[in-house]
């Protein structure tokens, strides 16, 4: 079939995109929005996950992936503005709609029986959000500005093996382990809810849903706590 | 005025049609210059006012609910007649026409009824184009039960809530006309009055129930589907809110009043449990289908289960005594609902009920447990099955048939109803009786129709089980959109009907009067202390049967309870807020005068026909005996009541009935 | 048995409210919560003051009327069930219940526990319904047939009663469950086809006009809710907003 480019669809793609830019506008089209970073977000985190885990088999593997990962100009330039994206989105989106939330209220209940109905993890996203958040500032002054400095500011000489050194030492104060222990088991909450929320959202829990919440249940539960054993690994390893 | 029932000439098959080819029509054009006023937004008031307005009419739909989704037609739960003949066994327009002729026994308008049949068919039509889910069967087409006093099975249904679904379709249909600004809706108001201007209905005065102010609404016609006057026993199947003076205000400017002593009880209701007791619980109808009902042989078993000694379940079959199928074989559980009603009334009286007040008899699952299981063990290829596996397939099929009426059931009652009988008696459910109307629907006020329950046409002296939905529907869908245009026809020049006229100030006052007494009058009793000793004297003597001696006395308590419900009612608040107590009194008050009326009916009705049942007038002997009397020589008209200022003055007008396609015979369910 | 009733009492919208306690004594286990509202209301009319008001109407939950947020629940501890269904036997002798109107900045207050939900009305006049006039030359109603599992779907969504339960408890008072059952009702059947992408977008628009808030997904709604509505429901809705989207 020959395309077309006529005007008329010139003006249904303009409708379309009319109609799309109003769908990220609903309600609904927010939240699948929420869910759609919240994807990404939660593949970021597995293959990082991933990756800190081989720094416990081999710091050659770890310091090879790293280096990869640090100097590959798709995961530069492409994938880290969309994780920025997706960080920032996640973030302003999930204040937004708490507000609006809050609003939508208008008088508090005198008396509130929330756990009768649901979890006490679906009610808190926000709490184990503001967590994450507090840490994410951490994490950043700990590692991601310490990247952009070295890489795109001072602009030193690439080190293959530094990454592992630089990972080890991080883990060596017990304030540290300690918070990265407390942020993860907020984390695990978020996921708790938020992973099978996500696939809700999206509309795909339709017949898997008690697969989606088993399968929700374990990532929230391994993925948070192999973080922190890795911290604890290296902070009683580091000798 | 004699009474002209207006029903066009021809063979009954044709009268319908010939008559819609034949009347007035209003152009399209001159539609959008006529308003109409819908009182009432149940499955009449609904469907009636989405499509009056569908056809261009400018509708002002009333409700005193906050939506119209919320009135009582939304508690219909078991189904809707219609004459598809889907299963192929043997239903027609004739054989519908036919039971509800003799269901109703034989003192319905055999025109009216047989259009109703008619358009029934067009009914499930039309709901399923709206989307109305009903139960299917695994080929995708649609499902029947089959319901009391029939031999077939026409029964549509949507799981047990029937009424919830045909009503959402017609609130639907009425969205869309909402947001096309065809209909005005104005919720939480009620009609206080009906507004005549040269003997024609030009308006209504509505309260709004959340501001109290009093408003005017002016109309070419007024149309009212407030459904039935049940409410006048306090202790009904109603809606708490149900209530007749919408009918009642019509009656006293002009429209007549017919049969009201036509009163269905309703055999499965969730028995009463105390004084406290707001309102009664139906249990649909459909099970019957799979129920039986008895109470025990032996008094001295009576006593034990009263006493807690002994459960139901311990009685042998022998200790049963299973009554409708004892007197009625052919019908068995399935009789119609005067019959059953008066049958578990019976034994009761004579003092086998089984609960603490004496006023329940069983309605037991066990036997259609055992025979669903064995089935099921059948289809699913097991052998020998246990009797535990038995029962545990038979409650699933139980289950998926009745599941939200067993529920139901369960929360009401916190006993469950697999595993032990449930408990039932009888119960008001639905008016027969209701304003006059003829063929038109219209009714003796010129411009003001009635449809729905409110009126009195379609179902004689008994209604059938899924007739209500059926008809409530046919008038609002598929009759008055025609006969309104008729009437409407001669308005086209009139032009708006202005407010500002002597009979809408006069209307108004005498509402504003009323409100203000109800404020201002310091009483000492509570609107309810009435209400329920009206509905006493009601159930009492105006009830499931009635006797000379007893109506008599009815009619003057009554009247006692009026006069001093005028003196001692006390309202709290004040009349320019939204006040629950002030609606109440209001409603309570045409009550008031309705039941005098009702038991001057059931009086003057010296016969037993369908909810009607007067003691005198038994079947004395042979194989009927101690059966329901009718008296077709004298009683075969409807009693159409005229005011004259106090219920007691009521003038008798007579339609007769006539009988040309149906013979009239003694109703047989044995 | 006694107990100790902690009522918001408001006399109406433009009037501030406030929890007033009353008492009331003598409760039979079998009667109805209403059954107690109505004795309570007796007491208060005979002692000269203004009865609590409450909407109410069938009192055998279908209607969808009743709305009272009971002990920090939307219609009470019991699950499945409307607060007219709901029986005292739920609560013991001595007991202190707390009773409040269903709260949304969607659902002002008129009077005391009553409430305003005409939100729930215009979101469904944007689209709530199929495009059909009443014609009696409508198609048989067997002309298409639909399967068994589509219809009862459909069924289940469309039970919904419209009392707002599902707002007054979402900690976001959210109404996705009851658009989620009634864009659903349609979704499933195949005479709702037609009109399916405009009527999921404009009763999303109007239900974010009213001001509800956003689902969270916590699931309190499909719990408290007195029909079992699924949240399937709402996946599907929002199946439903992205393809029309597209």
């Amino acid at each position: 079939m020959p395309i077309n480019l006529s005007i008329t669809t010139f003006v249904h793609l303009k409708i379309n995109l009319k109609i799309m830019g109003g769908f990220f506008k609903s309600s609904i089209g927010r939240k699948v929005a929420m869910a759609l970073s919240a994807f990404f977000l939660m593949i970021f985190l597995l293959q990082h996950f991933i990756i800190n885990l081989l720094s416990v088999f081999s710091a050659e593997l770890f310091n090879g992936v790293s280096h990869f990962m640090g100097t590959n100009w798709l995961i530069q330039f492409v994938m880290q503005p969309v994780l920025i994206f997706a960080v920032v989105y996640h973030f302003i989106m999930g204040f937004v709609l708490e507000l609006q939330n809050k609003k939508a209220r208008g008088v508090a209940y005198a008396k509130n029986n929330g756990a009768a109905n649901s979890t006490w993890m679906s009610r808190n996203m926000i709490y184990s959000g503001l967590v994450i958040l507090a840490f994410l500032a951490l994490h950043f002054a700990d590692f991601w500005v310490h990247e952009i400095n070295v890489k795109y500011i001072n602009v030193q000489p690439e080190d293959p093996a530094r990454y592992y050194h630089e990972l080890v030492e991080k883990f060596v104060p017990i304030w540290r382990v300690a918070a990265y222990a407390v942020a993860f088991v907020l984390l695990g909450l978020h996921l708790a809810h938020g992973f099978t929320s996500a696939f809700q959202s999206v509309g795909a829990t339709a017949g898997r849903k008690k697969a989606l919440q088993q399968i929700g249940r374990a990532y929230s539960i391994i993925i948070p706590l192999g973080f922190i054993i890795i911290a604890l690994y290296h902070h009683l390893n580091h000798h | 005025m004699a009474l002209d029932s207006k029903v066009p000439g021809g063979p009954i098959k044709d009268k319908w049609t010939n008559y819609k080819d034949k009347i007035n029509l209003v152009n399209p054009a001159n539609k959008r210059h006529i308003d109409v006023i819908v009182v009432g937004t149940g499955l009449a008031g609904g469907s009636a006012s989405a499509t009056l307005a569908e056809l261009g009419y400018n509708v002002k739909a009333f409700a005193y609910q906050d939506s119209p989704r919320r009135a009582h037609s939304i508690a219909a739960q078991g189904g809707i007649n219609a004459a598809k003949n889907y299963q192929g066994d043997g239903d027609s327009t004739y054989r519908l026409f036919y039971d509800t002729v003799k269901g109703g026994d034989y003192r319905s308008r055999e025109a009216n009824v047989y259009r109703l049949a008619e358009v029934s068919a067009n009914i499930i039509d039309q709901c399923v184009a709206q989307g109305v889910p009903f139960a299917r069967d695994y080929g995708g087409l649609l499902d029947n039960r089959s319901f009391g006093g029939v031999l077939v099975s026409r029964t549509f249904y949507a799981k047990g809530q029937t009424g919830q679904q045909l009503l959402l379709g017609a609130y639907s249909a009425m969205n869309r006309q909402i947001a096309r600004g065809k209909i005005e809706m104005f919720n939480r108001h009620e009609m206080l009055d009906v507004v005549v201007v040269d003997g024609k209905a030009r308006g209504i005065i509505a309260r709004n129930l959340v501001t109290g102010e009093i408003e005017r609404h002016s109309a070419h016609a007024v149309v009212i589907a407030s459904g039935g006057y049940g409410n006048v026993y306090f202790l009904s199947t109603n809606a708490m809110g149900s209530n007749a003076t919408a009918a009642w205000k019509i009656h006293k400017k002009g429209a007549y009043f017919a049969n009201p002593c036509y009163t269905q009880i309703h055999p499965t209701c969730i028995p009463r449990s105390g004084d406290y007791q707001s309102k009664l619980t139906l249990m649909s109808e459909s099970l019957r289908n799979d129920g039986r009902i008895w109470v025990p042989k032996n008094m001295e078993d009576v006593i034990a289960i009263r006493e807690g000694r002994k459960k139901p379940t311990d009685l042998s079959e022998d200790e049963r005594d299973y009554y409708l199928e004892r007197r009625y074989p052919a019908f068995g559980n399935l009789v119609p609902r005067d019959v059953a009603s008066r049958a578990a009334k019976e034994r009761c009286d004579a003092g086998y009920g089984v609960n603490a007040t004496g006023e329940a008899v069983y309605l037991d699952f066990a036997s259609a447990i055992e025979r669903y299981g064995k089935e099921q063990a059948k289809i699913h290829n097991i052998q020998n099955p246990s009797k535990e596996k038995i029962i545990e397939l038979g409650e699933k099929i139980v289950e998926a048939k009745y599941g939200n009426l067993f529920q139901m059931y369960e929360k009401i009652v916190d006993e469950n109803p697999y595993k032990t009988p449930m408990m039932i008696y009888p119960a008001t459910h639905y008016t027969m009786g209701g304003v006059w109307v003829d063929y038109n629907l219209m009714t003796t006020i010129p411009g003001c129709y009635c449809i729905g329950e409110a009126n009195f046409s379609d179902h004689g002296a008994n209604r059938l089980g899924a007739s209500a939905l059926m008809q409530g529907l046919a008038d609002g869908y598929f009759v008055l959109p025609y006969t309104i245009g008729d009437y409407l026809s001669n308005d086209i020049r009139t032009g708006k009907i202005p407010t500002d006229s002597p009979e809408f100030e006069e209307a108004e006052k005498a509402v504003q009067d009323r409100i203000d007494f109800f404020i201002n009058n310091k009483g000492s009793k509570s609107v309810d202390y009435f209400h329920k000793k009206l509905g006493k004297v009601m159930w009492d003597k105006v009830g499931m049967a009635r006797n000379e001696k007893g109506l008599k006395e009815a009619m003057s308590e009554i009247k006692q309870i009026r006069e001093e419900f005028w003196k001692e009612v006390k309202v709290p608040g004040i009349a320019n807020e939204m006040n629950p107590e002030l609606e109440k009194a209001g409603r309570v008050a045409d009550f008031l005068e309705l039941g005098e009326l009702f038991a001057k009916d059931a009086l003057m009705r010296e016969e037993s026909c369908g909810g009607h049942f007067r003691e005198e007038s038994v079947e004395e002997s042979g194989e009927q005996k101690g059966e329901a009397k009718r008296n077709d020589k004298d009683f075969a008209f409807v009693a159409a009541w005229e005011y004259k200022g106090e219920p007691a003055d009521a003038v008798l007008h007579k339609e007769e009935l006539e009988f040309k396609d149906i013979e009239l015979k003694q109703r047989s369910y044995k | 048995m006694n107990l100790t009733l902690k009522i918001w009492r408001q006399k109406d919208a433009s009037s501030k409210g406030q929890m007033v306690d009353y008492k009331v004594t003598d409760i039979s286990e079998h009667m109805s919560f209403l059954e107690m509202m109505d004795v309570l209301n007796e007491q208060l009319i005979n002692a000269g003051e203004e009865p609590v008001a409450f909407d109410h109407d069938c009192r055998e939950g279908i209607c969808g009327m009743c709305s009272m947020y009971i002990n920090g629940e939307a219609h009470g501890p019991d699950r499945g069930v409307t607060t007219c269904q709901l029986h005292m036997r739920m609560f013991k002798d001595g007991d202190t219940i707390t009773i409040e109107p269903f709260r949304a900045a969607a659902f002002p207050v008129i009077k005391d526990l009553v409430v305003d939900r005409t939100a729930f009305e215009r979101i469904q006049q944007a689209g709530g319904y199929i495009s059909v006039n009443t014609s009696g030359n409508t198609q048989d109603a067997n002309a298409i047939p639909i399967s068994k599992h589509a219809a009862d779907e459909a069924m289940d969504a469309a039970t919904c009663i419209g009392c707002g339960a599902c707002v007054a408890t979402c900690k976001n008072s959210s109404a996705m469950l009851f658009v989620g059952a009634k864009v659903s009702q349609y979704a499933l059947l195949p005479q709702g086809q037609v009109e399916a992408a405009d009527r999921v977008r404009n009763m999303v628009e109007q239900m974010d006009l009213e001001g509800f808030g956003n689902c969270t997904n916590t699931g309190a709604c499909e719990v408290e809710c007195p029909k079992g509505i699924s949240l399937e429901n709402i996946a599907r809705m929002n199946r439903e907003l992205m393809k029309a989207s597209i």
